[in-house]
């Protein structure tokens, strides 16, 4: 299984993500951003690469504040 | 024992605020938005959701835009300092807890010019009287939403219309109104609302916050302090971006579990039904108030116009020898002075004695009332 990560530059961000995410049925889990990537905040989102399309215009149509969106 | 001092702190608790407390310290333990573990990320998760309650429960619009502070001191602070400079114009109320008026009076000395409605004896504001002295240019407008003295509403609606039409934001000291009325930001148009959490949010002391209107353009407002954040760890500048510009440093994660369980206890209760029980005490209250002789009792008189509090003096004693009998012989809590409000006291003409005042809450009782009556006209008897 490929992964993605969307880094945020704050925590309230990162929950609020999950939550969108989640209620909309897509497998995510929150984990500590891995060091590669930035330090901007302390937790990132991962998800399933495939769904990247979904993830984004999901965060997006919410109006989610996401710093970048990386492959793991 | 008869708490009549809800307006200071509420009292007792409702049970689930106590067990959110320790179970935010036993399943959330960690600390949210530092660490990345699940208990670092169940404490981020607990403040997040206390957000979005928050921002619903304001009908703020957006939830980044809850910034949590101590207590409404601090709130008001960080938007009074944060927003005002030398050379600007600020208007208020003379209803104002020293939790304005102090920052205001300090601001001033520093160049800042402050003007203050004078507002009637009854507690109320003449919406006309703010308009004359909101000019352009002015930049802020800050009014308490229910004093702390004499529980008056004012009209925050129309004051936030003068505010927007001169250009200036609106910032509202929800101390005692946050728990107690519906508040809808979006639809009076507050743009700043800093509430307490201990109070008719039936938190716990230590949490209160500062709640930005979803629109409000929060880079004119300059944080009063800066710290850790959790993000941006790379860079020696703090953030600019929200909530972080306003939070540094580990958060009250206890106190923010205690305001999310009030809240939700509130909601499951109805602030509907909230506000007419504390309606329906502070109707009786006023009325068996009113019957006894040589009693001055303050405000509005009508429990439609004020949040529950009720101020009064006696011709013939003391505040704080009241205050005092009430306690010792009868049981009945209250509180007696100046309520941190010099201004207010002097508006209503109870300065510098200040006032006997009574605040039921959600669990006071109408028995709890009437024995609170008698004991009052007992003690001014004798």
């Amino acid at each position: 299984m490929m992964y993605g990560v969307v880094l945020f530059h704050t925590t309230a961000a990162a929950m609020q993500a999950e939550k969108v995410l989640s209620k909309a049925g897509l497998k995510v889990k929150l984990i500590p951003t891995p060091r590669e990537f930035s330090s901007d905040c302390g937790i990132a989102l991962r998800f399933e690469w495939e769904q990247r399309a979904q993830v984004e215009s999901l965060l997006a149509c919410k109006k989610v504040d996401t710093a970048s969106l990386r492959q793991m | 024992m008869i708490y009549l001092d809800n307006a200071a702190t509420s009292w007792p608790k409702p049970p689930e605020v106590l067990r959110g407390m320790t179970d935010a310290l036993e399943r959330s333990g960690g600390n949210p938005g530092r660490s990345g573990h699940r208990l670092s990320i169940e404490a981020a998760r607990l403040i997040y959701d206390t957000r979005e309650l928050l921002a619903d429960f304001f009908n703020s619009g957006d939830p980044l835009g809850v910034i949590f502070a101590g207590n409404a001191t601090h709130a008001l602070n960080l938007a009074i300092y944060g927003l005002l400079r030398p050379g600007d114009r600020v208007v208020t109320t003379s209803m104002e807890h020293n939790s304005v008026m102090r920052p205001l009076r300090h601001l001033e000395r520093k160049g800042v010019e402050v003007c203050i409605v004078p507002c009637a004896r009854d507690g109320t504001v003449d919406p006309a009287q703010i308009a004359q002295v909101v000019t352009p240019g002015t930049r802020l407008v800050v009014s308490v939403y229910a004093s702390n003295v004499v529980g008056t509403i004012m009209p925050v609606k129309e004051i936030a219309a003068i505010a927007h039409g001169a250009g200036a934001l609106l910032l509202v000291d929800a101390a005692q109104a946050a728990g107690a009325l519906p508040i809808d930001m979006q639809d009076a148009g507050i743009d700043l609302l800093a509430f307490t959490g201990h109070k008719a949010l039936l938190g716990s002391p230590g949490i209160g916050g500062l709640v930005i209107r979803a629109g409000v353009d929060a880079s004119q407002i300059e944080p009063l302090m800066r710290g850790g954040t959790g993000s941006q760890s790379e860079i020696e500048e703090h953030p600019d971006f929200l909530p972080d510009r306003f939070e540094s440093g580990t958060p009250n994660l206890v106190g923010i579990a205690s305001l999310k369980a009030g809240i939700e206890w509130l909601k499951e209760k109805g602030l509907d039904a909230v506000r007419e029980h504390e309606k329906d005490l502070t109707r009786r209250l006023i009325e068996g108030l009113s019957d006894i002789p040589g009693l001055h009792v303050y405000g509005t008189l009508d429990a439609e116009k004020c949040v529950a509090i009720v101020s009064f003096t006696a011709e013939k004693k003391t505040v704080s020898e009241i205050g005092m009998r009430l306690d010792e012989e009868y049981g009945v809590l209250v509180r007696v002075g100046l309520h941190c409000a010099p201004a207010a006291h002097k508006t209503i003409g109870s300065f510098p004695e200040g006032t006997v005042r009574l605040a039921p809450g959600i669990f006071t009782t109408h028995t709890e009332v009437d024995i609170a009556v008698k004991a009052v006209a007992e003690v001014v008897k004798t």
